[in-house]
């Protein structure tokens, strides 16, 4: 619902007058209930206001890292737009600003580790790459060790992986 | 049937379960970074997983976009909470699939991409979870899912990271409401990672002795956890709500009864209810029945009558935007009345 007052903003605010037994209902924008000043305003405060609060106070160094460093490469979100709003704007946000997320998350949830739902789909892809990046390790280790005979059958282990989940 | 006119375990208490999850596609950007485009797509991508699936489900649906409804069509879904108040607000690029018994709706493009949920009478968040994952799994066949292995289904809110998932029961608590009791009770759940909403969730006053008891955290207990955290506080708040329901009646039982049959009387002769009075008498009668003190009066019909006289259901109803629904509300509840009483 958009503010009866203005039209523009989202209406926040449910405001209830009672003047000699008529009673006016309003829903308004947070600036025009300022406005309309003589009402005693409720504003509901959520989980989200709060979440603002979070954002940022458990890593103060991050504000003298440069401008263009806090922005998601992906969607171009800036960080300063999801401290004002709470929402995130895409996937990779969570990798660009994982220094500010994991302590916020930390602080809602209590940790930060899934133990639920694993969708069937990505996590397939998940466990090869997973599997990969193992056999990528072990590779190194023969090569390194000059286990030539373990390291082909390991680079023709991952190439098989690789071309099952499309990656390079 | 749906919840609200069907009965179901525990009705007399818990009027509702519902399950919610969260979810969005990989590689599309979410909500406040995704142009129409994205959005319409996102939209397609949805509806095509469940419409041309192989399930049995594909027919079960139906595909409405939020564009194509009235400001008062769209009320009505979220009065029957089929639709949530966010996205009734985002009628440009939201959509929604509802299944023909209205037990699940997949709402599109909220502030996630995908918002699924289940809504069963009485207490069955199991059973209403058990359908829900399915439907996800249905969806997800063709639609890769955003997920993050630690994370797990990442959302456009850090609130919802992990499980994605908001379950909660609808419980009807005058007891503990009339004793202030109440308080105490919502503080003591919050320590549990439980939260207690209005009617229509977040934000929303709790009129008519109605809460919806919820989970805040959704990373890290798994979904089953989840569920079982609400059932067992809900199985306390029932206990306490019935001890503050018997120390009621015990106190002065003629004044208990008095207001419950006041309630009816004037649900049954008033000429004007605002919905906030119509609330708090239905209050009243869904107590009434519960206690047995009035009869043929069933929580199924409680809840039929509650969600018909919410003001675009009165508006629909009367087919024209009108200033009065308090005269409106207070003729249908009369006529509702007379058919049970």
């Amino acid at each position: 619902m958009l503010c009866q007052e203005c039209k523009m903003q989202p209406a926040t605010v449910h405001l209830t007058k009672i003047v000699n037994n008529n009673k006016t209902e309003f829903y308004l924008c947070e600036e025009c209930a300022r406005k309309k000043g003589q009402f005693n305003i409720s504003i509901p405060f959520s989980i989200n206001d709060l979440l603002a609060g979070f954002i940022g106070m458990d890593n103060p160094s991050v504000s003298v890292q440069k401008e263009e460093m806090r922005q998601c490469k992906s969607c171009g979100m800036r960080f300063e737009q999801f401290r004002k709003n709470g929402r995130l704007g895409c996937q990779d946000c969570y990798k660009y600003f994982s220094d500010d997320l994991l302590p916020i998350l930390r602080r809602i949830h209590g940790g930060t580790k899934h133990n639920g739902k694993v969708p069937k789909r990505a996590g397939v892809e998940l466990r090869i790459t997973r599997q990969i990046q193992q056999l990528k390790t072990q590779l190194q280790k023969a090569v390194e060790t000059e286990n030539f005979e373990e390291a082909a059958r390991l680079r023709d282990r991952i190439k098989e992986l690789e071309k099952q989940t499309g990656q390079k | 049937m749906s919840w609200i006119n069907e009965d179901g375990p525990c009705s007399g208490m818990i009027i509702s379960s519902r399950i919610r999850i969260a979810r969005n596609i990989a590689e599309m950007p979410f909500a406040p970074m995704a142009g129409r485009d994205a959005s319409q797509k996102v939209a397609d991508m949805v509806k095509n997983s469940i419409m041309d699936s192989n399930s049995i489900l594909s027919r079960d649906f139906d595909y409405i976009a939020l564009k194509s409804l009235t400001d008062t069509e769209r009320h009505v879904l979220v009065e029957k909470h089929l639709i949530s108040p966010d996205l009734s607000e985002r009628p440009e690029t939201a959509a929604v699939l509802i299944n023909k018994s209205q037990q699940i709706s997949i709402m599109i493009n909220e502030e996630d991409h995908i918002r699924m949920q289940s809504i069963f009478p009485g207490c069955q968040l199991e059973k209403a979870w058990e359908l829900l994952s399915k439907v996800d799994d249905i969806i997800e066949e063709s639609v890769e899912y955003c997920y993050d292995e630690q994370l797990g289904y990442i959302t456009s809110c850090p609130t919802n990271v992990g499980t994605g998932m908001r379950a909660s029961m609808m419980m009807h608590l005058p007891g503990l409401v009339a004793t202030n009791y109440i308080n105490t009770i919502l503080q003591t759940i919050s320590k549990v990672g439980l939260t207690a909403r209005g009617l229509y969730g977040e934000g929303s006053e709790a009129t008519g002795d109605i809460y919806q008891i919820s989970n805040q955290i959704t990373l890290g207990p798994s979904e089953e956890e989840i569920i079982s955290n609400i059932n067992i506080a809900v199985r306390q708040i029932m206990e306490n709500e019935k001890r503050a329901r018997e120390a009621l009646l015990q106190s002065n039982r003629l004044q208990f009864e008095d207001r419950i049959w006041r309630a009816l009387g004037i649900l049954t002769h008033a000429r004007k209810l605002s919905l906030k009075e119509f609330m708090s008498l239905l209050s009243q009668i869904r107590l009434g029945a519960d206690m047995g003190i009035i009869d043929g009066i069933n929580s199924r019909m409680l809840n039929e009558l509650m969600v018909k006289c919410q003001p675009a259901h009165l508006q629909a109803h009367i087919g024209k935007l009108d200033e009065d629904l308090d005269s409106i509300r207070a003729e249908r509840v009369r006529n509702e009345l007379r058919k049970i009483v």
